[in-house]
């Protein structure tokens, strides 16, 4: 096949075909247009106000590392005026999350932001590889988890942040969308579409990387050169969003559209009145205070499962009976720390790792 | 018979299943089975019907004989598995032909994994 000109630009050489679109363009256009539809994203959906301050949750991944590029870039270009953070959890998870946390710590230093590494040992007193050796390989991706989202949310508390950004992918928000239709989760199918989502005692959180994909982000970290870290979670093989996955890597193969397709499926449904009317309301958790759908948050239920020993109770309802059926909660049992969402103080109360 | 000398590089975590090793350098034979086996002899090769080495050769082959484990997770059919990226010469092999894209000597093959966490 001969060499083909960009077809942006009719300049330079092509070097890579876009999925979104099937244009053939060269890099620095793709740079371009790669950086142009994330701010774009970003205005169309006023995700930023001046003087923000973003937490951006950095795992050493592919997508966060390029989200910190790429925010700081745009955030410089465009003159959002934001004030930047990496936001880093630490599951327990050896010979994963203890290497990526170096890349992280590099990160830091290549894009000049502060850092903050809050882990799950301290928050609750658990590790995931403890947990999983408690219950095993299967419901562990429902700690992990639950337990980081809430993680985010108190470490971004803590840094006293307006938002939290996460690198999701066009491909993870595919993925969820047919996961929720697999399992008919229906609360969350009408959710996972947002690409802010906001509770009243909960941090704004959102996905500029909503319509980007996943192959994308990989060749502009590939010709950007920037580093990141790349194995699978150990205990991933055994995850359900797996099979979502492999049949979306089938589906992008035979149709490269049919990513932002599905997306757009799931930002079109709408949901039966009376479906709508069995949702449950949101309240806060009378222990911790975090969101919560019920009296107890998901989180407050699984670690009470794991100091009970009956780790899944927070899993299955039968379980839950047993355990309601021993009695209340025992007074020496570990707690999650109440949780104060971020008062608007300008002065962060605590000190950053820099 | 001609040989080419070739550059080939993991990522993504892709290197985990060739010996941890990110960069490999090969030589392949230009003509090769048509049927992809690269384990036949050099001098039985005349009786076979022959092709110009390609990419789709190249992946049966780093499977055949650099993969340490799990061909699964590299190969699926005739194709990389779905979700791993192939550039040719810094070039998306999508706009090279993909596995029919014939070898050069010298050429740069970088395979690039995209299934892992973010």
């Amino acid at each position: 096949m001969p060499p083909k000109t960009c077809a942006l630009c009719e300049n330079a050489k092509a070097i890579l075909k876009r999925p979104k679109t099937g244009q053939q363009i060269c890099k620095d256009c793709f740079f371009h247009v790669f950086e142009t539809e994330v701010h774009n994203t970003i205005t169309q959906a006023n995700l930023f106000a001046r003087g923000d301050r973003v937490a951006i949750g950095a795992s050493g991944g592919k997508d966060s590392t390029v989200l910190a590029y790429v925010l700081k870039t745009l955030n410089e270009r465009y003159h959002y005026g934001l004030h930047l953070f990496l936001l880093s959890i630490d599951e327990g998870i050896t010979g994963y999350r203890d290497d990526s946390l170096e890349t992280v710590k590099r990160n830091q230093q290549q894009y000049d932001m502060p850092l903050k590494i809050l882990s799950y040992d301290e928050l609750y007193g658990w590790t995931m590889d403890r947990i999983v050796s408690q219950i095993g390989k299967k419901n562990n991706c429902t700690f992990c988890g639950v337990f980081r989202r809430q993680a985010l949310d108190r470490g971004a508390a803590v840094l006293n942040v307006d938002h939290i950004v996460t690198g999701h992918n066009a491909d993870d928000i595919a993925e969820t969308v047919l996961m929720n239709i697999m399992r008919g989760d229906i609360a969350r199918l009408g959710r996972c579409t947002s690409i802010v989502t906001q509770g009243e005692d909960t941090i704004k959180r959102s996905k500029p990387f909503k319509y980007a994909y996943e192959k994308e982000i990989v060749m502009y970290a590939y010709f950007k050169k920037l580093d990141y870290f790349s194995t699978e979670c150990i205990y991933s093989p055994d995850a359900y969003r797996g099979h979502a996955r492999t049949f979306l890597k089938d589906l992008e193969a035979a149709r490269p559209s049919a990513i932002v397709d599905i997306i757009h499926s799931g930002e079109a449904f709408e949901i039966r009145e009376e479906i709508k009317a069995t949702q449950k309301i949101q309240q806060t958790c009378k222990r911790c205070g975090y969101m919560s759908s019920n009296d107890l948050c998901k989180a407050c239920t699984l670690l009470e499962g794991l100091e009970r020993g009956m780790a899944s109770s927070g899993i299955t309802d039968r379980a839950r009976k047993k355990l309601d059926a021993e009695g209340p909660l025992p007074e020496n049992l570990r707690t999650i720390p109440f949780y104060q969402p971020p008062s608007g103080n300008p002065n962060p109360t605590i000190t950053i790792e820099s | 018979m001609t040989t080419i000398s070739l550059r080939i590089e993991f990522g993504g975590g892709l290197e985990l299943l060739f010996s941890n090793e990110k960069r490999h350098t090969l030589t392949l034979p230009s003509m090769v089975s048509f049927d992809n086996n690269s384990k036949i002899s050099a001098d039985a090769l005349s009786g076979v019907n022959l092709k110009p080495a390609d990419v789709e050769y190249l992946v049966f082959y780093l499977r055949d004989h650099l993969l340490q484990e799990r061909p699964e997770l590299f190969i699926e059919g005739k194709t990389v598995r779905p979700g791993i990226l192939v550039l040719i010469n810094d070039t998306d092999w999508e706009l090279e032909g993909e596995g029919e894209y014939v070898l050069q000597n010298n050429d740069e093959i970088v395979f690039i994994s995209t299934l892992h966490g973010g």
